[in-house]
């Protein structure tokens, strides 16, 4: 039995340690957020936090994570909230707000990788250019070709947490 | 649950418990359930229920047989029903293609849900409104034209006493109307919610990470399956021959059994990562026969062995060249490229000895059906697939050869198996999008007016045995019968221009001794175009005259006027002739411009791109692009569909190209097989010409083909030579420039 601590719960996992994190949370936990792509860290739709650092579940073994915090995107709102010193939870981030606004997605396989990716670049730059969008969020491809409007929700998204405007659980908007 | 037929009744499901429940899509189950039971077959399409249920509440569940892959076609075909029932949004739900619950559409591909869907569920929607009137014209003995409807509720006008809801009306219970096709349909200037951008009623759920993907679905007791195949398919007639295999091997993996079946061979675990680590280690020596051409022999070997001959079209007489002023002849090819969906496809499957239930994301389930009930030697009628959305396939990639998959583990295995393929089966063991040469001669008269057109075009058409069956029956490798639209055709050849004298010639290659092939998005369009629009291009430079200005004039048909104009003028044009400032810098910029189609619909592209002279590395850094697709029901999904078209077409321009040698296919990840990146990615304008009074005519790939004949014409602008190959890699474009 390994624990893990994941979106701020300590679980235990029947999972053997060389088990790359991705198969216990969508095989053994059945999260949906992290999925499988490629195996081989090649394309970033497994991606998750740990320690607020983006990485590629599918081939990290779950023996490199004890103690280690990790967040999947059912619990980047959460994440998310502390990280901003929010009171209360938000339904989602600024940046899945915004994709919904764009329409960004088209099969939206990818846009775990893509959610993930986007809030820890916006975290640490909150008002990247478009080349540091571009850089940031190279290492996650989508095959339907929504790159445009993921750059434009990351602006969007960089815009409406300059001001500080987040949609809460009831879906009010609060200053 | 083991005396539970897998054919389920409502009253089956309920008996089987709770469990069950989940594997329906939830919200349409929660609209469906009183109104229809599943059928063993899909429910007659000539019949308004099977279209269409009202509920007491007041709302409507719409039967789907085309399916969501992304492109949004399930929002854009509930506006259409809900504006013919004068519903809003909000009471409308869409119950996915299942072939027990919905109508046979057909398979949802070459942009047909809104072309052929779109109108039979507005005619079904305008029936539905029609009988429920006549019933409020009865109850209250008042003529049709006095009622009027409003969100479904219907009232007379004059009058507001009366009222009724459809729910009230007729909720829950069946119309037991056939589908005459006759009521009248609205007026498209009195249009609510079609042709305005409805948000997808699938992206809030995908973007909050809970949206229920195929890859998500369990089945209940089910184990997890993986197929073990050498890494890269080899020609296709070889399919696939096992010399030996140890099945110690995976013994010390818990769980873990081998499924073998002739040279079929799967491996199962309770853990998806025990499945995931026997595939892998499972010892098998395969016979690796060296029966394919590689890159290096593929377009000779197509050119030069045996091929089937078919005049297309034959007009005038292209003797007439003899008169022309400008001649272009070019002979140029395009690449295997791969459907590659971003997660590799995945099925589940419970077979018992009468029945099969198959969840997969095939495109087209009622022809899934027909195969797996001849995989498992079933009655179709004992089959029932239900299509969860996956990743976008973009055309036949593996869906079908994992769903046969699924179905042959589950039935070796006696349990529910749920197998998803891994990246490099996806890669390796997909029905590619298959590789062209074309010759193009074309000429012009003095004015510019085009005199001749020809065209001789090599392709393999696509395969119509899965590996799976190949392997596991020993069932022949075999192609489909050639379907003309698809091959050299006098739509997308030369269709656009006004020529009097005209010569298109197919040669097919039979495609047994290549890799397999299948539609891929735009099916050989974008080589068409290459070829094509280079050569037309190539007159235009040689004539001294503007490329779009001598489109222009070569264009009676407005449709491809108004696409050419709205492209050239999204990209603010001047006209002047193209490579007229031919410079050496490092790196040059250039702009061309294209027309294509895929069957119906019809796309026009401006490319600007840059050219460095010495990496030569090409960069495209804005593609615009008009279609005209008819109506268009959701304008923000088709801007979506075009913004992905061009990306992707830039993907394809300028990175895609299955690789192989004589044994097989080596393009098995995203580094041997790379696709654009957000670097790589250009500005993006895509321009729709809306056509209310016209039908929907398709939306999803129409202008990919313009947009790789307006890149391909853009290097030439740049450069003042003309790329012969693509995709467009440094080492190909250094070899033009400097030859």
């Amino acid at each position: 039995m390994a624990e893990l601590m994941i979106n701020g719960t300590v679980i235990e996992v029947s999972a053997s340690i060389d088990t790359p994190l991705l198969y216990v949370l969508t095989d053994e936990l059945q999260l949906k957020g992290p999925r499988f792509g490629c195996g081989l860290a090649q394309c970033g739709s497994c991606s998750v936090l740990v320690d607020g650092v983006e990485i590629r579940s599918c081939i990290t073994p779950i023996s490199a994570l004890a103690g280690k915090m990790i967040t999947t995107l059912e619990g980047l709102p959460a994440w998310y909230a502390n990280q901003v010193g929010l009171q209360e939870i938000p339904a989602s981030t600024p940046l899945q707000d915004a994709l919904v606004d764009e329409q960004a997605l088209q099969c939206g396989y990818c846009y775990n990788g893509m959610i993930i990716k986007g809030t820890e670049l916006l975290l640490n730059n909150p008002r990247p250019s478009d080349a540091e969008i571009r850089q940031a969020m190279n290492g996650h491809l989508c095959r339907c070709g929504t790159y445009p409007r993921i750059i434009a929700a990351i602006q969007n998204a960089a815009d409406k947490m300059s001001t500080a405007l987040f949609t809460d659980a009831t879906g009010e908007q609060k200053v | 649950m083991t005396d539970a037929p897998v054919i389920l009744s409502r009253r089956d499901l309920l008996k089987r418990g709770g469990a069950m429940v989940i594997t329906f899509k939830a919200p349409a189950l929660a609209f469906a359930q009183n109104a229809r039971t599943p059928t063993a077959g899909p429910p007659d399409p000539q019949i308004i229920d099977s279209w269409i249920a009202i509920h007491e509440d007041n709302t409507a569940s719409i039967f789907l047989g085309f399916v969501e892959l992304g492109q949004g076609c399930s929002t854009a075909l509930l506006q259409v029903a809900a504006e013919e029932l004068d519903l809003g949004m909000h009471q409308v739900r869409a119950v996915s293609a299942d072939t027990h619950l919905t109508p046979n559409q057909g398979g949802t591909y070459s942009s047909s849900a809104m072309r052929v869907g779109g109108p039979q569920v507005q005619k079904a929607a305008a029936e539905a409104r029609q009988a429920l009137l006549t019933m409020a014209a009865q109850r209250w003995q008042t003529p049709l034209s006095s009622l009027q409807v409003e969100n479904g509720i219907i009232t007379v006008a004059g009058n507001d006493q009366r009222t009724a809801t459809y729910g009230e009306l007729i909720g829950n219970r069946q119309f037991n109307l056939s589908f005459s096709g006759t009521a009248p349909v609205k007026d498209p200037d009195t249009y609510r919610l079609v042709a305005s951008p409805i948000p997808r009623n699938d992206i809030p759920l995908k973007a909050r990470g809970s949206y229920t993907y195929i890859q998500h679905q369990r089945l209940p007791g089910m184990w997890h399956g993986r197929i073990v195949r050498p890494r890269g398919q080899g020609a296709y007639r070889d399919g696939i021959r096992v010399i030996g295999m140890d099945e110690n091997s995976i013994a010390h993996i818990p769980g873990a059994r081998v499924l073998r079946q002739q040279n079929f061979i799967g491996v199962i675990a309770p853990k998806e990562w025990d499945a995931v680590r026997a595939a892998r280690d499972l010892v098998v020596s395969w016979d690796l026969p060296e029966s394919l051409p590689g890159n290096d022999s593929l377009f000779s070997q197509m050119e030069n062995g045996l091929t089937n001959d078919r005049v297309a079209q034959e007009e005038g007489d292209v003797a007439q060249i003899s008169n022309a002023t400008a001649v272009s002849s070019f002979k140029a090819t395009g690449p295997y490229q791969a459907h590659v969906p971003f997660a590799p496809n995945c099925a589940l499957a419970d077979v018992r000895q009468d029945s099969a239930l198959i969840y997969c994301s095939s495109q087209d389930i009622y022809n899934t059906r027909t195969s797996i009930a001849g995989l498992l030697g079933l009655e179709q009628e004992q089959v029932r697939v239900q299509y969860h959305d996956g990743a976008g396939t973009f055309g036949h990639s593996c869906w079908d050869d994992v769903a046969q998959a699924a179905a042959l583990m589950s039935a070796l295995a006696g349990l529910p198996v749920r197998v998803q393929f891994m990246r490099w089966d996806e890669h390796g063991w997909d029905t590619y999008g298959p590789a062209h040469i074309g010759k193009a001669r074309v000429s012009a008269d003095q004015s510019g007016k085009l005199l001749t057109y020809e065209y001789e075009g090599w392709q393999h058409h696509w395969s119509l045995v899965e590996t799976t069956d190949q392997t596991a029956r020993g069932t022949a490798a075999a192609e489909w019968p050639p379907f003309p639209a698809q091959q050299i055709n006098p739509r997308t050849l030369g269709g656009m221009y006004d020529i009097p004298n005209r010569y298109l010639l197919n040669h097919h290659v039979p495609g047994l001794d290549y890799l397999k092939g299948a539609w891929l998005r735009s099916p050989v369009d974008l080589s068409y175009a290459f070829v094509s629009e280079q050569a037309i291009d190539d007159l235009a430079w040689q004539l001294g005259m503007d490329p779009w200005q001598f489109r222009q004039m070569n264009i009676s048909n407005y449709h491809w006027r108004d696409v050419l104009d709205a492209a050239a003028h999204a990209a603010d044009w001047q006209p002047g002739p193209a490579n007229s400032v031919n410079s050496n810098a490092p790196r040059v910029r250039g702009r061309g411009i294209g027309l294509g189609t895929h069957l119906a619909s019809y796309g026009g592209a401006v490319a600007e791109i840059e050219v460095n002279r010495q990496t030569g590395e090409v960069k495209i850094l804005h593609l615009y692009a008009a279609i005209d697709a008819g109506l268009v029901v959701n304008t923000a999904n088709v801007e979506n569909q075009l913004i992905g078209q061009l990306v992707q077409t830039a993907s394809r321009m300028l990175l895609e190209e299955v690789t192989f040698n004589k044994t097989g296919v080596t393009s098995l990840d995203w580094n041997s097989y790379p696709i654009l990146r957000f670097e790589q990615c250009p500005q993006i304008t895509p321009v729709i010409v809306q056509r209310l009074h016209e039908p929907p005519s398709g939306a999803g790939e129409e202008v990919m083909a313009a947009a790789a004949a307006a890149i391909a014409n853009a290097f030439f602008d740049a450069t003042g030579k003309r790329m012969t190959m693509y995709p467009f890699t440094p080492a190909r474009v250094l070899a033009t420039l400097e030859a």
